[in-house]
């Protein structure tokens, strides 16, 4: 996840109001017009000739325009609404056999196409540090195609005040179930993509996407102890219809513990559930550290997946490309190379995946044109694949790329970057419920904490919004100052079990941060209930001065 | 970017104030070039450079506010950002909070603009690469790494008549120098405001001489030990521990520095003795602008931590209010006092203890204690007798700042950074600093 976005949107529980700034801020009724698609083929058709004309062997353009809204409350005020859009044109070139890349927000024919012989000058110079030519996997052109991601309700279309009451009454609701105080924001995304490339594709994307954070904090300042508890929906490649609670939507936790939700989500009810449990959590036992079996709900897992399955299997990572950065990663090529390394028990399945609808990294064509595909990760417990880009695949023996190319905006360069990384349900019928009946001594953990992992992806540490202790098959007490440390293969080989299909949801992020400079990607992470055993837990309580 | 003067600026911010009917008006105008070059695999793997303008327009019918951003300054563009403010601030419910934009202030240029870092270009930074990953070649290390420069101007007016203007300049660098066969990795960081100061070759040699060093490390068990810290490796865990020196926070019970009882801890001795920390805007070495760019108010030299008592917090103008205080503005640096001691001098001392080069994802684990967690990396090493004796495993530590900064042994001489974690400018000593928290082992390299 991004570390400084991270900050900036954990800080927002601590009381501190940090805005996104992503572009130009517009009027409402400014929102829906696109730019006309003629006017986005005439600007990527003038920028591909300037580009081949000053020598470039391949050209590839983005055309974007990102519409952003933001609503941030606190308690019972609202605090900003805020509309931006950043509109622009990225392209990308191949000379000399090197990468150059331009972007402007100048978008009339002379300045793209100005943009366009600035990259081919910058792959010229890049050229003469080049240890060896880019390849790039074939991509056969698809001409003019649109996707746009399915959404029933616009957000663009719904009133503001409709949004800030609903922001409003959950900050209430979450007051009124014990809080001492309430923050609950809106992030509203439409990202319409234009991309084309000499490979002969005109591709036109509509991208709709939500975040729903919610804050809860309970004080008591009696004791000076103070507690909280963040919202437990996911961020979703949807519409405005995933806040339109349907009671299908809704499912009870093991042991009844707190609600949880699939293909929508109860804004208020969460909050309302937050702030109870946040002032629970001041009262809650403190865990005596040692071994536990952990059973972990889909909303804490996600990021667990994301931490030491996602990461480490970027073959950018693997390949030493983040090693001044993020790091590299322990799941080297002599690795999958000798089809043994056992990465996780047998039942333990990861597939990669762009096409799963609702999920954020969900798009029709990566930002290279590839269409989006699903492929195996890890396979029976057995590192079979990584992810990869055109320029990566013949790398690992691939004919085409995998569809992993993604930019944060038109002006920023496009990468190798993460796609929905999920662990498969269990083939066994089997519920959360009778997952932990068979659990002696374990913990039971909801939704997503502090997350900590080295920078090769072996030893993480990881918190959650919710524990409970389970003795002897049951659910028991809440639990506190839970934090639980592994190492990434010694923890995927301890999964014991996993509940099936009917459990199986998805969390994610909004703000996965990677490169230099860095940029932000948005990714899914699906998984139903999962047991590990043996699992070290150490208690974080500590006490300063 | 077209490099804009006071003058210039000043008549683009008087023009957008005299367009708005709004009861009040804020603008911020900004434009930067900021240069870039990244390798890895000892070999350039991305350049660019970027240039963009923007003016931010913020205003207010009473307690409803708007804000417009754009990135074009023609008279057109001018209006269209202004009415667009208007149209959102007429849309937005009432906030309560909202507190009026101040008053003229008394704004002390600081020595933020250096003509040498804005006169950097692609060969400069295709030389830095190429100092690092030819020294990596000679020794067969394998390097990568990255070089951002940014040359900036900043205007800033109001409606009350507020108006600053200043230019800034700022590089940094960042190298990762690896063993092939991955044994062994070193690592270091440079953050100047002043190209001169800036030495590609010196801190390529330091990752080089630390990968070096760094193979075959040796495990050492978890526990409390002495630990001789680099400044690299508390820069985020004080960044974590300062963006929590926030009063409200504090007063309204949910922070480390909430009293018992209600109230804060102003006053209060948190740390050792020896821990003194300040904001300067005008300090040489981390000079920031005089202002905060969210307030508007200036800034001041502000004694945050004071032979080890916590001596202010910062206050929003909506809380300074509430609770009869000035408000004044956030710092943009945290200065700590050292000594003139080098790091080699504080391992000299050291009878048994580990140092740490850098600490690398680092996260809140609990904010009632700052409890953080977080691991060594490129470049940890076992002391004994006051020499280096050899490299050890990385480990996982889970710590909290105000406990380190309670357990400190000795000081040495502060270097500057800039956090990976924070936008602070940071001027910290290295510390030798007793029973750090390991919890367990990590087997990256």
């Amino acid at each position: 996840m991004e570390r400084r976005a991270f900050l900036n949107i954990s800080s927002l529980a601590l009381g501190t109001m940090l805005l996104p700034a992503f572009g130009r801020a517009i009027a409402a009724e400014e929102l829906l017009a696109p730019v006309a698609l003629q006017f986005k083929k005439m600007l990527a058709d003038t920028a591909m000739t300037a580009a081949t004309q000053a020598g470039a062997s391949y050209c590839d353009v983005r055309v974007g325009r990102y519409l952003n809204q933001f609503i941030t409350t606190r308690d019972l005020n609202v605090e900003n609404v805020v509309n931006t859009e950043s509109a622009g044109v990225g392209v990308r070139v191949i000379a000399g056999g090197a990468y150059g890349f331009a972007a402007t927000n100048d978008m009339t024919p002379d300045g793209v196409a100005a943009a366009a012989r600035q990259a081919v000058a910058i792959a010229k110079a890049n050229a003469r540090l080049q240890t060896e030519p880019v390849q790039l996997a074939p991509v056969k052109g698809v001409g003019e195609v649109s996707w746009a991601t399915p959404i029933v309700k616009d957000w663009r279309t719904v009133p503001i005040k409709e949004k800030a009451d609903l922001l409003i009454a959950a900050n209430k609701a979450g007051m009124d179930g014990g809080a001492s105080f309430m923050q609950s924001l809106l992030f509203q995304v439409n990202q319409q993509k234009y991309f084309a490339s000499t490979d002969g594709s005109y591709i036109d994307q509509d991208l709709h996407r939500l975040w729903m954070p919610v804050f809860a904090t309970a004080v008591d300042k009696k004791t000076n102890k103070f507690r909280s508890r963040q919202g437990l929906s996911a961020p979703v490649g949807m519409g405005y219809e995933y806040l339109d609670a349907r009671p299908e939507h809704k499912i009870k936790a093991a042991g009844g513990v707190t609600t949880l939700y699939t293909g929508s989500y109860d804004l208020i009810e969460d909050a309302r559930a937050a702030g109870k449990q946040a002032k629970q959590k001041l009262t809650a036992k403190s865990v005596e550290p040692g071994k536990y079996d952990l059973v972990l709900s889909p909303e804490h897992l996600w990021l667990t997946i994301h931490e030491s399955v996602g990461h480490p299997t970027e073959l950018d990572r693997v390949l030493g490309y983040e090693a001044n950065f993020a790091g590299t990663s322990f799941a080297t090529l002599d690795k999958w190379q000798s089809k043994k390394f056992k990465y996780g028990a047998d039942i333990v399945n990861i597939v990669a995946d762009k096409t799963t609808p609702g999920s954020l990294a969900n798009v029709g064509y990566d930002d290279e044109g590839v269409k989006c595909k699903r492929w195996d990760i890890i396979k029976d417990g057995i590192l079979v694949n990584y992810q990869a880009t055109r320029d990566q695949a013949h790398i690992i023996g691939e004919k085409e790329s995998h569809g992993c190319s993604y930019a944060d905006n038109w002006s920023s360069v496009q990468f190798q970057r993460m796609p929905n990384v999920s662990l498969q349900a269990g083939k066994k019928k089997m519920t959360p419920d009778e997952m932990i009946k068979d659990v002696k001594k374990g913990i039971y953990i909801v939704g997503d904490g502090s997350f900590s992992i080295d920078q090769q992806r072996y030893n993480f540490q990881f918190g959650g919004q919710l524990f409970y202790e389970i003795k002897n098959g049951k659910i028991g007490q809440m639990l506190e100052d839970v934090a639980y440390q592994s190492n990434t293969q010694e923890f995927w080989n301890a999964c014991a079990g996993i509940c099936d299909e009917r459990d199986w949801r998805m969390g994610g992020s909004f703000f996965d941060g990677k490169g230099q400079p860095s940029q932000s990607s948005v990714v899914s992470h699906g998984a139903s209930t999962t047991r590990f055993n043996g699992i070290n837990v150490i208690n974080t309580a500590r006490k300063i001065g | 970017m077209k490099n804009l003067s006071q003058e210039e600026t000043k008549r683009i911010c008087d023009k957008v104030l005299s367009l708005t009917k709004a009861d009040q008006c804020e603008v911020n105008l900004s434009g930067s070039r900021t240069g870039n070059i990244r390798y890895a695999r000892n070999a350039v793997s991305t350049a660019g450079l970027i240039e963009d303008t923007q003016l931010v327009v913020s205003v207010a019918f009473g307690k409803k506010q708007g804000i417009a951003t754009i990135n074009e300054l023609d008279d057109k563009s001018l209006e269209k950002a202004v009415r667009r403010a208007e149209d959102l601030a007429r849309l937005a419910p009432e906030n309560p909070e909202f507190m009026p934009t101040p008053g003229k202030q008394q704004y002390k240029a600081s020595e933020t603009f250096f003509q040498k870092t804005a006169d950097i270009d692609p060969e400069f930074r295709a030389q830095v690469a190429a100092y690092s990953i030819e020294n990596s070649k000679k020794n067969k290390l394998v390097a990568a790494g990255f070089f951002t420069d940014t040359s900036k101007f900043t205007a800033i007016a109001n409606s009350n008549g507020v108006f600053g203007f200043q230019r800034d300049t700022g590089l940094d660098f960042s190298v990762t120098v690896r063993t092939e066969d991955g044994r062994g990795s070193g690592w270091a960081k440079r953050s100047v405001g002043d190209a001169s100061k800036f030495d590609a070759r010196e801190a390529s040699n330091v990752a080089i001489e630390k990968a070096l060093r760094s193979v075959e490390a040796k495990a050492l068990e978890p526990g409390r030990y002495t630990v001789i810290l680099e400044p690299a490796a508390t820069s985020d865990l004080l960044a974590y521990m300062f963006s929590g020196f926030d009063a409200r926070q504090a007063d309204e019970g949910r922070s480390f520095l909430s009293k018992k009882g209600g109230g804060n801890r102003m006053g209060e001795k948190l740390f050792d003795e020896q821990v003194n920390v300040w904001a300067d805007p005008w300090d040489k070495n981390v000079a920031v602008l005089p202002w905060d760019n969210g307030s508007m108010l200036a800034r001041e030299h502000q004694e945050l931590i004071k032979n080890g008592k916590i001596n202010a917090l910062n206050y929003s103008t909506y809380w300074a209010k509430k609770q009869g205080k000035r408000a004044i503005g956030a710092p943009g640096n945290i200065i700590m006092a050292g000594t003139d001691k080098s790091t080699e001098e504080l391992i000299a001392n050291t009878k048994k203890g580990v140092l740490v080069t850098r600490t690398w994802y680092i996260r809140m684990v609990d904010p009632q204690s700052v409890l953080l967690t977080g691991l060594t990396r490129d470049g940890t090493f076992y002391i004994e007798n006051g020499k280096i004796k050899h490299p050890i495993k990385n480990f996982r530590f889970n710590e909290s700042p105000v406990s380190m900064l309670n357990n400190i042994d000795e000081l040495g001489k502060p270097e500057i950074l800039s956090g990976d974690e924070s936008d602070y400018q940071l001027l910290i000593p290295a510390m030798r600093v007793r029973d750090f928290n390991f919890t367990s082992l990590s087997d990256a390299v």
